[in-house]
């Protein structure tokens, strides 16, 4: 990373998602995105930072700390918190024929980014979930 | 997000405008399964809504599963642009009934 990332740390909490989307749409569309795909990309990041707040703290105090910035081809959003530690064995996506609230999040996220892994971390000291997204496949699905 | 209700003959008008997210979703469903657990049958008017996530998204499912529990019409009106895309990428755009106005549903209801 170096000093083009935007960073934004801000508690996680509900009341923060509105200004972590603001800064990916600003983000993708000064990195050329089209505003449907920056549209988009603020929908998997809220989903990202939902999970973090409801499934990751639980309800318990914490911070999320959002960087942005642009990779070869793209853009590429990092988010970190200080949760218990998760995989991504631990995503199931809810099988979309089954008409229920909730667990559409990861769907979300899946559909709409090109990569998505955590990032290694020293144990214990929460999540750096990547996301990527490339300005030749704007669209959603794979 | 802002939000208001209206009765409209025996219908109730749930009409939401702005951003509908995990902040607000909890008001957004409170106020439309109030109006299906009043028994009426209940229209969501999306038409101003600029942003909805899966929060706002999982309110809407639960409402149409209520109404279809009590047998009560219900549906989604002047949907926006921006819940339409949502809607599609969560493969719900044909499950919830969508309508292009209230008038339009109430006219052709029953």
């Amino acid at each position: 990373m170096n000093e083009t990332w935007k960073l934004l740390q801000l508690p996680a909490q509900a009341d923060s998602l509105q200004r972590l989307r603001a800064l990916v749409r600003e983000q993708a569309l000064a990195l050329g995105f089209a505003a449907g795909c920056a549209d988009d990309l603020a929908l998997a990041v809220n989903e990202a930072c939902m999970n973090v707040i409801q499934h990751g703290y639980r309800g318990a105090e914490g911070m999320i700390e959002l960087s942005v910035g642009a990779i070869d081809g793209g853009m590429e959003i990092r988010v970190r918190d200080k949760a218990t530690p998760v995989s991504m064995d631990d995503w199931r996506p809810r099988a979309l024929d089954e008409l229920r609230p909730g667990g559409l999040g990861v769907h979300f996220i899946r559909e709409i980014m090109d990569e998505v892994a955590y990032l290694p971390l020293p144990e214990q000291s929460g999540n750096l979930l990547s996301m990527k997204k490339y300005l030749n496949n704007q669209g959603v699905g794979k | 997000m802002s939000a208001d209700v209206r009765m409209q003959a025996e219908y109730a008008i749930v009409s939401l405008a702005g951003e509908i997210d995990l902040h607000s979703s909890p008001e957004a469903r409170k106020l439309i399964l109030t109006c299906l657990q009043d028994n009426r049958p209940t229209l969501v008017d999306l038409g101003d809504v600029a942003y909805i996530d899966s929060s706002g998204v999982a309110s809407l499912v639960e409402g149409f599963q209520l109404a279809r529990q009590r047998q009560l019409d219900f549906g989604l009106v002047r949907v926006s642009a921006a819940v339409l895309n949502v809607l599609k990428l969560a493969r719900l755009d044909k499950v919830f009934p969508l309508y292009p106005s209230v008038e339009e549903r109430i006219k052709n209801a029953g």
